[in-house]
């Protein structure tokens, strides 16, 4: 059996951990509710800009001129894949999560004979890729969405992906994140963000809906708009992803420090067992030399 | 959605981070891209490109809030507007001097920009430029 000191040192040690894992488990879920509120704040944004694209769609229907970034370059021999994970660690299966989804889709596309690039937000995504796919990472944005996620932080992201898609750097653009469920639940997503993909079920719904929506007039022109409508649809999927993965965080951390929390708890009641029980039996077997030791007189 | 009460536009002003303003009015008037253009209920279908400026709106014949845009998109139909702007602020909040200052670092930044940032800093500068409009104005309501 450990000796008393040894477990008293345990004890103390776990203690300490647990009241770790709490205090961040209190901080996570502060950043959570702000994170949640944010991402929900920035949905409106998104699905009027989702509709606004099905309504030009719709309406200009192939257009030729559209340009690459809507009807894509024609081939798929280059793709860009923007993981998104955290700066830091102890959140659960978040980042291995997103890492795993990742490494499968390089590891098919390359099977395919497909040329891969990585662009890594976050550190850790970075960190689990780099041993195998270390030469493909592109770039790595760090510190993002550490006072919460900025729109100008996603534009930041969204224009070095312009920049890469217009120099040819490739042909397909894939974002992988983890999609806010619930503070206790994230969903690995994967979409495709160059060329532009839209909802199918919902814009056929929405065309159903508004019927007369079909004669839209267009002002400067289709194609004038287009021009602006893609980038900025494009900063908004961005900055979305953020704010989705943003709040996941959170939310994993959270349960990941709960989860933590609730097992220093068990393992300071069991030391605490031994410890008792190893005490007493300490205590009885001193009574016995004494008494025995008296009866001996 | 807000349900639509007769006779008025349910118009949406939504920015990347929030849904701004989601009211009923009789009339908007929105600075497109090709002029300011006004809409009222059964506004025929229409999507255009948002320049700097000022989007009033309109309720029993007098203007309820007046928003400085950055830019955008807006899109009208016959029951409702949407503007999806880049950023959107009270003109009531807009103040001259923040608005002169602004000019004055992207006048100073197109001066210097080079080929690559010359588009942007042009953009910024049309944007100080409605900002100082539309703060001016301010001053002279108050």
């Amino acid at each position: 059996m450990a000796n008393l000191k040894e477990l008293k040192n345990r004890i103390s040690s776990v203690k300490n951990t647990q009241k770790i894992t709490s205090a961040m488990k209190m901080v996570a879920a502060s950043r959570l509710k702000r994170a949640q509120e944010a991402a929900e704040a920035a949905r409106p944004y998104a699905e009027r800009m989702e509709r606004m694209m099905g309504s030009i769609l719709e309406n200009a229907g192939a257009l030729e001129s559209a340009g690459a970034m809507l009807s894509g370059t024609g081939s798929d021999a280059t793709q860009l894949i923007v993981v998104v994970t955290s700066d830091r660690g102890l959140c659960g299966g978040f980042n291995s999560s997103i890492s795993r989804a990742s490494r499968n889709r390089i590891r098919a596309l390359q099977a395919d004979n497909k040329e891969t690039k990585i662009l890594c937000v976050g550190r850790k995504g970075r960190d689990q890729l780099k041993t195998e796919f270390g030469d493909t990472i592109v770039e790595t944005y760090e510190g993002i969405g550490k006072s919460g996620v900025k729109f100008d932080e996603a534009l930041g992201v969204a224009n070095k992906i312009v920049e890469m898609f217009e120099a040819g750097e490739f042909d397909v653009c894939t974002i992988v994140y983890n999609r806010f469920v619930s503070a206790i639940t994230q969903e690995v997503t994967e979409s495709q963000i160059i060329p532009v993909q839209l909802p199918e079920s919902d814009g056929d719904a929405e065309a159903q809906d508004t019927g007369p929506s079909a004669s839209y007039e267009f002002e400067p022109s289709e194609e004038e708009i287009l021009a602006e409508l893609l980038p900025a649809n494009l900063n908004v999927q961005i900055f979305r992803a953020l704010l989705e993965s943003s709040a996941s965080e959170h939310g994993a951390r959270m349960s990941a420090m709960d989860n933590a929390t609730r097992n220093a708890g068990d393992m300071i009641d069991d030391l605490s067992m031994i410890y008792n029980r190893s005490r007493q039996a300490k205590i009885t077997s001193e009574l016995i030399e004494i008494i025995s030791g008296a009866e001996a007189l | 959605m807000a349900d639509t009460a007769e006779n008025k536009v349910a118009f949406e002003l939504v920015t990347p981070s929030t849904l701004a303003i989601s009211e009923d009015v009789d009339m908007v008037v929105v600075p497109g891209a090709d002029g300011d253009f006004g809409v009222l209920p059964g506004h025929a279908p229409i999507l255009t490109t948002v320049r700097p400026g000022v989007i009033n709106m309109y309720t029993n014949g007098a203007i309820t809030k007046s928003l400085f845009v950055e830019g955008g998109f807006a899109e009208a139909n016959p029951e409702r507007c949407t503007v999806l702007a880049e950023g959107a602020t009270d003109v009531a909040e807009l103040s001259s001097s923040d608005a002169e200052a602004r000019l004055a670092a992207a006048r100073e930044a197109a001066g210097s920009a080079d080929e690559d940032g010359r588009a942007a800093a042009e953009k910024e500068l049309r944007i100080a430029e409605e900002m100082v409009r539309a703060a001016g104005g301010n001053t002279t309501q108050h």
